[in-house]
Protein backbone atom coordinates (compact mmCIF):
# COMPACT_ATOMS: atom_id res chain seq x y z
CA UNK A 1 0.00 0.00 0.00
CA UNK A 2 2.83 2.31 0.90
CA UNK A 3 4.57 1.65 -2.42
CA UNK A 4 1.37 2.50 -4.27
CA UNK A 5 0.98 5.70 -2.22
CA UNK A 6 4.61 6.69 -2.89
CA UNK A 7 4.28 5.94 -6.60
CA UNK A 8 1.08 7.95 -6.82
CA UNK A 9 2.78 10.82 -4.96
CA UNK A 10 5.46 10.85 -7.66
CA UNK A 11 2.81 10.92 -10.41
CA UNK A 12 1.08 13.82 -8.65
CA UNK A 13 4.41 15.64 -8.29
CA UNK A 14 5.18 15.20 -12.00
CA UNK A 15 1.67 16.23 -13.06
CA UNK A 16 1.80 19.35 -10.88
CA UNK A 17 5.27 20.17 -12.17
CA UNK A 18 4.12 19.72 -15.77
CA UNK A 19 1.10 21.97 -15.25
CA UNK A 20 3.41 24.70 -13.91
CA UNK A 21 6.35 24.41 -16.31
CA UNK A 22 4.66 22.86 -19.38
CA UNK A 23 8.03 21.28 -20.25
CA UNK A 24 6.53 18.38 -22.22
CA UNK A 25 3.09 19.75 -23.03
CA UNK A 26 4.33 22.73 -25.03
CA UNK A 27 6.63 20.56 -27.12
CA UNK A 28 3.88 18.02 -27.78
CA UNK A 29 1.20 20.55 -28.70
CA UNK A 30 3.47 22.59 -30.95
CA UNK A 31 4.68 19.50 -32.79
CA UNK A 32 1.16 18.18 -33.33
CA UNK A 33 -0.13 21.49 -34.64
CA UNK A 34 2.82 22.22 -36.95
CA UNK A 35 3.05 18.70 -38.38
CA UNK A 36 -0.71 18.40 -39.03
CA UNK A 37 -0.70 21.88 -40.60
CA UNK A 38 2.24 20.91 -42.82
CA UNK A 39 0.44 17.75 -43.97
CA UNK A 40 -2.66 19.82 -44.73
CA UNK A 41 -0.65 22.33 -46.81
CA UNK A 42 1.05 19.48 -48.69
CA UNK A 43 -2.19 17.67 -49.50
CA UNK A 44 -4.30 20.71 -50.42
CA UNK A 45 -7.44 19.33 -52.08
CA UNK A 46 -6.10 15.77 -52.53
CA UNK A 47 -7.91 12.92 -50.78
CA UNK A 48 -5.40 10.67 -49.04
CA UNK A 49 -5.99 6.90 -48.91
CA UNK A 50 -6.73 5.24 -45.53
CA UNK A 51 -3.27 3.63 -45.68
CA UNK A 52 -1.59 7.01 -46.07
CA UNK A 53 -3.73 8.63 -43.37
CA UNK A 54 -3.01 5.80 -40.94
CA UNK A 55 0.71 6.11 -41.65
CA UNK A 56 0.69 9.90 -41.22
CA UNK A 57 -1.36 9.59 -38.01
CA UNK A 58 1.32 7.47 -36.36
CA UNK A 59 4.18 9.54 -37.84
CA UNK A 60 2.70 12.58 -36.07
CA UNK A 61 2.23 10.59 -32.85
CA UNK A 62 5.78 9.16 -33.01
CA UNK A 63 7.61 12.44 -33.59
CA UNK A 64 5.39 14.37 -31.16
CA UNK A 65 6.07 11.86 -28.42
CA UNK A 66 9.78 11.96 -29.23
CA UNK A 67 9.74 15.70 -28.69
CA UNK A 68 7.96 15.52 -25.35
CA UNK A 69 8.18 12.20 -23.52
CA UNK A 70 11.93 12.34 -22.83
CA UNK A 71 11.34 15.38 -20.60
CA UNK A 72 10.21 13.11 -17.77
CA UNK A 73 13.83 12.17 -17.02
CA UNK A 74 15.77 14.83 -18.92
CA UNK A 75 14.21 17.67 -16.90
CA UNK A 76 15.16 15.92 -13.63
CA UNK A 77 18.77 15.69 -14.82
CA UNK A 78 18.89 19.23 -16.19
CA UNK A 79 17.41 20.73 -13.02
CA UNK A 80 19.63 18.61 -10.78
CA UNK A 81 16.63 17.13 -8.99
CA UNK A 82 17.36 13.51 -9.98
CA UNK A 83 19.57 13.13 -6.89
CA UNK A 84 16.69 14.18 -4.63
CA UNK A 85 14.55 11.45 -6.17
CA UNK A 86 17.35 8.90 -5.82
CA UNK A 87 17.60 9.73 -2.14
CA UNK A 88 13.91 9.37 -1.35
CA UNK A 89 12.46 6.81 -3.75
CA UNK A 90 13.27 3.26 -4.78
CA UNK A 91 13.97 2.59 -8.47
CA UNK A 92 10.64 0.73 -8.63
CA UNK A 93 8.70 3.76 -7.40
CA UNK A 94 10.53 6.06 -9.81
CA UNK A 95 10.12 3.76 -12.82
CA UNK A 96 6.44 2.99 -12.26
CA UNK A 97 5.64 6.61 -11.40
CA UNK A 98 7.36 7.98 -14.49
CA UNK A 99 5.81 5.25 -16.66
CA UNK A 100 2.31 6.07 -15.40
CA UNK A 101 2.85 9.77 -16.06
CA UNK A 102 4.11 9.09 -19.59
CA UNK A 103 1.18 6.71 -20.22
CA UNK A 104 -1.27 9.45 -19.25
CA UNK A 105 0.53 11.99 -21.42
CA UNK A 106 0.67 9.64 -24.43
CA UNK A 107 -3.01 8.70 -24.12
CA UNK A 108 -3.89 12.39 -24.08
CA UNK A 109 -1.57 13.06 -27.03
CA UNK A 110 -3.02 10.30 -29.20
CA UNK A 111 -6.54 11.34 -28.24
CA UNK A 112 -5.80 14.94 -29.26
CA UNK A 113 -4.23 13.82 -32.56
CA UNK A 114 -7.27 11.62 -33.24
CA UNK A 115 -9.71 14.47 -32.63
CA UNK A 116 -7.60 16.78 -34.81
CA UNK A 117 -7.44 14.21 -37.63
CA UNK A 118 -11.21 13.64 -37.47
CA UNK A 119 -11.75 17.40 -37.80
CA UNK A 120 -9.27 18.29 -40.54
CA UNK A 121 -9.08 15.13 -42.69
CA UNK A 122 -12.46 14.16 -44.20
CA UNK A 123 -11.00 10.80 -45.30
CA UNK A 124 -10.07 9.88 -41.70
CA UNK A 125 -13.29 8.10 -40.75
CA UNK A 126 -13.08 5.45 -38.04
CA UNK A 127 -15.40 2.76 -39.37
CA UNK A 128 -14.46 0.13 -36.74
CA UNK A 129 -14.46 1.98 -33.47
CA UNK A 130 -13.61 -1.13 -31.41
CA UNK A 131 -10.43 -1.85 -33.42
CA UNK A 132 -9.40 1.79 -33.25
CA UNK A 133 -10.02 2.00 -29.48
CA UNK A 134 -7.89 -1.07 -28.70
CA UNK A 135 -5.18 0.12 -31.12
CA UNK A 136 -5.21 3.55 -29.47
CA UNK A 137 -4.91 2.05 -26.00
CA UNK A 138 -2.26 -0.63 -26.66
CA UNK A 139 -0.32 1.55 -29.11
CA UNK A 140 -0.19 4.47 -26.69
CA UNK A 141 0.85 2.32 -23.73
CA UNK A 142 3.52 0.51 -25.77
CA UNK A 143 4.87 3.81 -27.06
CA UNK A 144 4.93 5.26 -23.52
CA UNK A 145 6.68 2.16 -22.16
CA UNK A 146 9.46 2.25 -24.76
CA UNK A 147 9.78 6.04 -24.53
CA UNK A 148 10.14 5.93 -20.73
CA UNK A 149 13.08 3.53 -20.55
CA UNK A 150 14.84 5.18 -23.50
CA UNK A 151 14.36 8.57 -21.80
CA UNK A 152 15.97 7.16 -18.65
CA UNK A 153 18.92 5.86 -20.69
CA UNK A 154 19.56 9.03 -22.66
CA UNK A 155 18.93 11.47 -19.79
CA UNK A 156 22.58 11.34 -18.73
CA UNK A 157 24.03 11.57 -22.25
CA UNK A 158 25.41 14.85 -23.60
CA UNK A 159 23.73 14.46 -27.00
CA UNK A 160 20.34 13.54 -25.62
CA UNK A 161 18.38 15.68 -28.11
CA UNK A 162 19.42 13.66 -31.14
CA UNK A 163 19.99 10.39 -29.33
CA UNK A 164 16.35 10.02 -28.30
CA UNK A 165 14.67 9.57 -31.71
CA UNK A 166 17.71 7.68 -33.05
CA UNK A 167 17.52 5.12 -30.24
CA UNK A 168 13.73 5.04 -30.19
CA UNK A 169 13.07 4.41 -33.87
CA UNK A 170 14.49 0.87 -34.14
CA UNK A 171 12.93 -0.06 -30.79
CA UNK A 172 9.53 1.23 -31.90
CA UNK A 173 9.50 -0.17 -35.47
CA UNK A 174 7.57 -3.37 -34.52
CA UNK A 175 5.04 -1.28 -32.61
CA UNK A 176 4.63 1.33 -35.35
CA UNK A 177 4.20 -1.25 -38.14
CA UNK A 178 1.57 -3.10 -36.11
CA UNK A 179 -0.44 -0.04 -35.07
CA UNK A 180 -0.43 1.20 -38.67
CA UNK A 181 -1.84 -2.13 -39.88
CA UNK A 182 -4.59 -2.20 -37.28
CA UNK A 183 -5.41 1.49 -37.85
CA UNK A 184 -5.87 0.71 -41.56
CA UNK A 185 -8.26 -2.09 -40.54
CA UNK A 186 -10.16 0.35 -38.32
CA UNK A 187 -10.46 2.91 -41.12
CA UNK A 188 -11.50 0.20 -43.60
CA UNK A 189 -14.28 -0.99 -41.28
CA UNK A 190 -13.04 -4.57 -40.91
CA UNK A 191 -14.54 -6.82 -38.19
CA UNK A 192 -12.82 -6.93 -34.78
CA UNK A 193 -11.61 -10.52 -35.27
CA UNK A 194 -9.42 -9.49 -38.21
CA UNK A 195 -7.25 -7.35 -35.92
CA UNK A 196 -6.71 -9.95 -33.19
CA UNK A 197 -3.28 -10.85 -34.57
CA UNK A 198 -2.16 -7.23 -34.34
CA UNK A 199 -3.55 -6.94 -30.81
CA UNK A 200 -1.59 -9.99 -29.73
CA UNK A 201 1.60 -8.41 -31.09
CA UNK A 202 0.83 -5.07 -29.38
CA UNK A 203 0.00 -6.72 -26.06
CA UNK A 204 3.17 -8.86 -26.20
CA UNK A 205 5.24 -5.78 -27.09
CA UNK A 206 3.80 -3.92 -24.10
CA UNK A 207 4.51 -6.81 -21.73
CA UNK A 208 8.04 -7.47 -22.98
CA UNK A 209 8.98 -3.78 -23.09
CA UNK A 210 7.58 -3.01 -19.63
CA UNK A 211 9.00 -6.17 -18.03
CA UNK A 212 12.42 -5.66 -19.59
CA UNK A 213 12.44 -1.98 -18.63
CA UNK A 214 11.52 -2.81 -15.05
CA UNK A 215 14.49 -5.17 -14.78
CA UNK A 216 16.89 -2.76 -16.51
CA UNK A 217 15.82 0.44 -14.79
CA UNK A 218 17.68 0.04 -11.49
CA UNK A 219 21.04 -0.21 -13.30
CA UNK A 220 20.24 2.77 -15.53
CA UNK A 221 19.02 4.88 -12.63
CA UNK A 222 21.73 4.05 -10.11
CA UNK A 223 24.90 4.18 -12.19
CA UNK B 1 35.96 4.72 15.16
CA UNK B 2 36.53 1.00 15.51
CA UNK B 3 35.85 -1.05 18.59
CA UNK B 4 33.28 1.24 20.17
CA UNK B 5 30.19 -0.49 21.52
CA UNK B 6 27.07 0.58 19.77
CA UNK B 7 23.80 0.95 21.61
CA UNK B 8 20.82 -1.25 20.88
CA UNK B 9 19.09 1.62 19.15
CA UNK B 10 22.23 2.93 17.49
CA UNK B 11 23.14 2.57 13.90
CA UNK B 12 26.37 1.09 12.55
CA UNK B 13 27.99 1.91 9.22
CA UNK B 14 30.55 -0.66 8.14
CA UNK B 15 32.62 0.02 5.03
CA UNK B 16 34.89 -2.74 3.76
CA UNK B 17 37.61 -2.38 1.13
CA UNK B 18 35.57 0.14 -0.84
CA UNK B 19 36.60 1.10 -4.35
CA UNK B 20 34.94 3.18 -7.03
CA UNK B 21 36.17 3.53 -10.61
CA UNK B 22 35.31 6.04 -13.28
CA UNK B 23 36.29 5.13 -16.83
CA UNK B 24 38.23 2.18 -15.40
CA UNK B 25 40.41 4.45 -13.25
CA UNK B 26 40.02 4.17 -9.49
CA UNK B 27 38.77 7.35 -7.83
CA UNK B 28 39.43 5.78 -4.44
CA UNK B 29 40.17 2.28 -3.23
CA UNK B 30 40.86 0.25 -0.11
CA UNK B 31 38.61 2.32 2.14
CA UNK B 32 37.50 0.47 5.27
CA UNK B 33 36.05 1.84 8.48
CA UNK B 34 33.28 1.27 10.98
CA UNK B 35 31.17 3.96 12.61
CA UNK B 36 28.87 3.31 15.56
CA UNK B 37 26.43 6.06 16.43
CA UNK B 38 26.83 8.58 17.84
CA UNK B 39 29.84 9.27 15.67
CA UNK B 40 31.10 11.72 13.10
CA UNK B 41 33.44 11.30 10.15
CA UNK B 42 35.13 13.93 7.99
CA UNK B 43 36.00 12.99 4.41
CA UNK B 44 38.79 15.29 3.29
CA UNK B 45 40.94 15.61 0.20
CA UNK B 46 41.79 17.91 -2.65
CA UNK B 47 39.37 18.81 -5.44
CA UNK B 48 38.74 15.73 -7.57
CA UNK B 49 39.95 13.35 -4.88
CA UNK B 50 36.53 11.65 -4.81
CA UNK B 51 34.92 13.09 -1.66
CA UNK B 52 31.52 13.61 -3.32
CA UNK B 53 31.71 10.21 -4.99
CA UNK B 54 32.44 8.56 -1.63
CA UNK B 55 29.47 10.19 0.13
CA UNK B 56 27.21 9.23 -2.79
CA UNK B 57 28.38 5.62 -2.46
CA UNK B 58 27.84 5.76 1.32
CA UNK B 59 24.33 7.15 0.70
CA UNK B 60 23.54 4.31 -1.72
CA UNK B 61 22.93 6.71 -4.59
CA UNK B 62 25.63 5.05 -6.71
CA UNK B 63 27.07 1.61 -6.27
CA UNK B 64 30.70 0.81 -5.47
CA UNK B 65 32.93 -0.89 -8.05
CA UNK B 66 34.18 -3.21 -5.30
CA UNK B 67 33.76 -3.56 -1.56
CA UNK B 68 30.69 -3.16 0.60
CA UNK B 69 28.75 -0.50 2.47
CA UNK B 70 26.56 -2.03 5.17
CA UNK B 71 24.24 -0.36 7.66
CA UNK B 72 22.97 -2.18 10.73
CA UNK B 73 20.69 -1.36 13.62
CA UNK B 74 21.20 -3.52 16.70
CA UNK B 75 23.02 -6.04 14.51
CA UNK B 76 20.19 -6.26 11.98
CA UNK B 77 21.12 -5.19 8.42
CA UNK B 78 19.22 -2.18 7.12
CA UNK B 79 17.92 -2.65 3.58
CA UNK B 80 18.41 0.20 1.13
CA UNK B 81 14.64 0.90 1.05
CA UNK B 82 14.66 1.35 4.82
CA UNK B 83 17.84 3.42 4.67
CA UNK B 84 15.98 6.09 2.69
CA UNK B 85 13.92 6.74 5.83
CA UNK B 86 17.09 6.97 7.94
CA UNK B 87 19.24 9.17 5.70
CA UNK B 88 19.53 12.91 5.21
CA UNK B 89 21.78 14.36 2.51
CA UNK B 90 22.85 17.91 1.70
CA UNK B 91 25.15 18.96 -1.12
CA UNK B 92 25.57 21.80 -3.60
CA UNK B 93 24.65 19.50 -6.53
CA UNK B 94 21.38 18.41 -4.92
CA UNK B 95 18.53 20.61 -6.11
CA UNK B 96 14.90 20.87 -5.11
CA UNK B 97 12.09 21.87 -7.47
CA UNK B 98 12.18 25.53 -8.52
CA UNK B 99 8.55 25.45 -9.69
CA UNK B 100 7.21 24.53 -6.23
CA UNK B 101 7.13 26.62 -3.10
CA UNK B 102 9.46 25.73 -0.24
CA UNK B 103 6.64 24.12 1.75
CA UNK B 104 5.29 22.27 -1.30
CA UNK B 105 8.73 20.80 -1.91
CA UNK B 106 8.88 19.42 1.61
CA UNK B 107 5.34 18.04 1.49
CA UNK B 108 5.63 16.47 -1.99
CA UNK B 109 9.05 14.94 -1.39
CA UNK B 110 7.99 13.56 2.01
CA UNK B 111 4.97 11.96 0.39
CA UNK B 112 7.21 10.29 -2.20
CA UNK B 113 9.59 9.14 0.55
CA UNK B 114 7.03 7.66 2.95
CA UNK B 115 3.62 7.80 1.33
CA UNK B 116 2.47 10.23 4.02
CA UNK B 117 2.78 13.95 4.56
CA UNK B 118 4.71 15.06 7.64
CA UNK B 119 2.85 16.88 10.40
CA UNK B 120 2.51 20.59 9.79
CA UNK B 121 4.21 21.23 13.12
CA UNK B 122 7.27 19.24 11.94
CA UNK B 123 7.47 21.27 8.74
CA UNK B 124 7.13 24.50 10.68
CA UNK B 125 9.83 23.48 13.18
CA UNK B 126 12.33 22.60 10.47
CA UNK B 127 11.59 25.69 8.39
CA UNK B 128 11.86 27.87 11.49
CA UNK B 129 15.19 26.19 12.23
CA UNK B 130 16.61 27.27 8.85
CA UNK B 131 14.89 30.68 8.98
CA UNK B 132 12.67 30.10 5.96
CA UNK B 133 9.25 29.93 7.59
CA UNK B 134 8.31 33.42 6.42
CA UNK B 135 9.19 32.47 2.84
CA UNK B 136 7.45 29.08 2.86
CA UNK B 137 4.90 30.04 0.18
CA UNK B 138 7.49 31.47 -2.24
CA UNK B 139 8.65 29.44 -5.23
CA UNK B 140 12.13 28.01 -4.72
CA UNK B 141 13.07 29.47 -8.11
CA UNK B 142 12.95 32.91 -6.49
CA UNK B 143 15.34 31.90 -3.69
CA UNK B 144 19.00 32.90 -3.49
CA UNK B 145 21.58 30.11 -3.54
CA UNK B 146 22.02 30.46 0.23
CA UNK B 147 18.28 30.14 0.86
CA UNK B 148 18.17 27.07 -1.38
CA UNK B 149 21.02 25.57 0.64
CA UNK B 150 19.09 26.19 3.87
CA UNK B 151 15.97 24.59 2.39
CA UNK B 152 18.05 21.50 1.61
CA UNK B 153 18.77 21.22 5.33
CA UNK B 154 15.04 21.35 6.11
CA UNK B 155 14.50 18.63 3.48
CA UNK B 156 17.33 16.50 4.89
CA UNK B 157 16.16 16.79 8.50
CA UNK B 158 12.40 16.57 8.07
CA UNK B 159 12.27 12.83 8.79
CA UNK B 160 14.74 12.99 11.73
CA UNK B 161 17.42 10.90 9.98
CA UNK B 162 19.77 8.66 11.94
CA UNK B 163 22.46 9.29 9.31
CA UNK B 164 23.24 12.77 7.98
CA UNK B 165 25.66 13.29 5.09
CA UNK B 166 26.86 16.77 4.26
CA UNK B 167 28.94 17.54 1.19
CA UNK B 168 30.47 21.03 1.39
CA UNK B 169 28.05 21.84 4.22
CA UNK B 170 28.42 25.63 4.35
CA UNK B 171 28.53 26.22 0.60
CA UNK B 172 26.70 29.46 -0.35
CA UNK B 173 25.83 30.25 3.28
CA UNK B 174 26.29 33.53 5.14
CA UNK B 175 27.37 33.77 8.79
CA UNK B 176 23.80 33.24 10.00
CA UNK B 177 23.42 30.18 7.79
CA UNK B 178 26.74 28.74 8.99
CA UNK B 179 25.56 29.13 12.59
CA UNK B 180 22.39 27.20 11.69
CA UNK B 181 24.50 24.41 10.17
CA UNK B 182 26.75 24.28 13.23
CA UNK B 183 23.69 23.83 15.44
CA UNK B 184 22.40 21.05 13.15
CA UNK B 185 25.80 19.35 13.23
CA UNK B 186 25.91 19.50 17.05
CA UNK B 187 22.42 18.01 17.23
CA UNK B 188 23.26 15.23 14.75
CA UNK B 189 26.48 14.31 16.54
CA UNK B 190 24.39 13.58 19.63
CA UNK B 191 21.68 11.73 17.77
CA UNK B 192 23.33 9.50 15.17
CA UNK B 193 25.92 9.37 12.43
CA UNK B 194 27.36 12.41 10.71
CA UNK B 195 29.55 12.32 7.58
CA UNK B 196 31.01 15.60 6.32
CA UNK B 197 32.88 15.88 3.01
CA UNK B 198 34.89 19.07 2.94
CA UNK B 199 38.09 20.89 2.03
CA UNK B 200 37.65 23.27 4.92
CA UNK B 201 39.69 22.36 7.99
CA UNK B 202 37.27 24.12 10.35
CA UNK B 203 34.40 21.97 9.04
CA UNK B 204 36.52 18.80 9.25
CA UNK B 205 37.22 19.71 12.88
CA UNK B 206 33.50 19.17 13.67
CA UNK B 207 34.15 15.45 13.33
CA UNK B 208 35.99 13.04 15.57
CA UNK B 209 37.24 10.72 12.80
CA UNK B 210 38.63 11.35 9.37
CA UNK B 211 39.21 9.65 6.02
CA UNK B 212 41.60 11.54 3.78
CA UNK B 213 41.45 10.82 0.04
CA UNK B 214 44.77 11.36 -1.65
CA UNK B 215 43.31 11.79 -5.13
CA UNK B 216 45.49 9.10 -6.69
CA UNK B 217 43.09 6.32 -5.89
CA UNK B 218 44.51 5.72 -2.41
CA UNK B 219 43.59 7.08 0.99
CA UNK B 220 44.81 7.35 4.53
CA UNK B 221 43.06 7.57 7.89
Amino acid sequence: MSTIARTWALVVKDARSELRTRYAMNALVMFVITSVATILFAMREDQASPELLAGMYWVVVFFSSMSGLSRIFVSEEEKGTALALQLIASPTVVYVGKLLFNCGLTLLLTLAVTVLYLIVFPGFVVASLDIFAVTWLLGSLGLASAATIIAAIIARANTRGTLYPVLSFPVLIPLLMTVMRSTIRALAGEPFENALGEFQVLFSYLLVMTGGSYLLFEHVWKD
Amino acid sequence: MDGRDHSMNGIRLQVTDLRRDFNRRPVFQGISFTLDSPASLAVTGLNGAGKSTLVKVLAGVIGPTAGTVAYQRAGVPIEIDTLRHELGFVSPYLNLYDEFSAEENLRLLSRIRSGNEPASATIERRMQQVNLWNRRHDDVGTFSSGMKQRLKYAFALLHEPAVLMLDEPTSNLDAEGIAVVEAIVAEQKERGLLVVATNDESEAAWCTARVHLSGSGGNKR
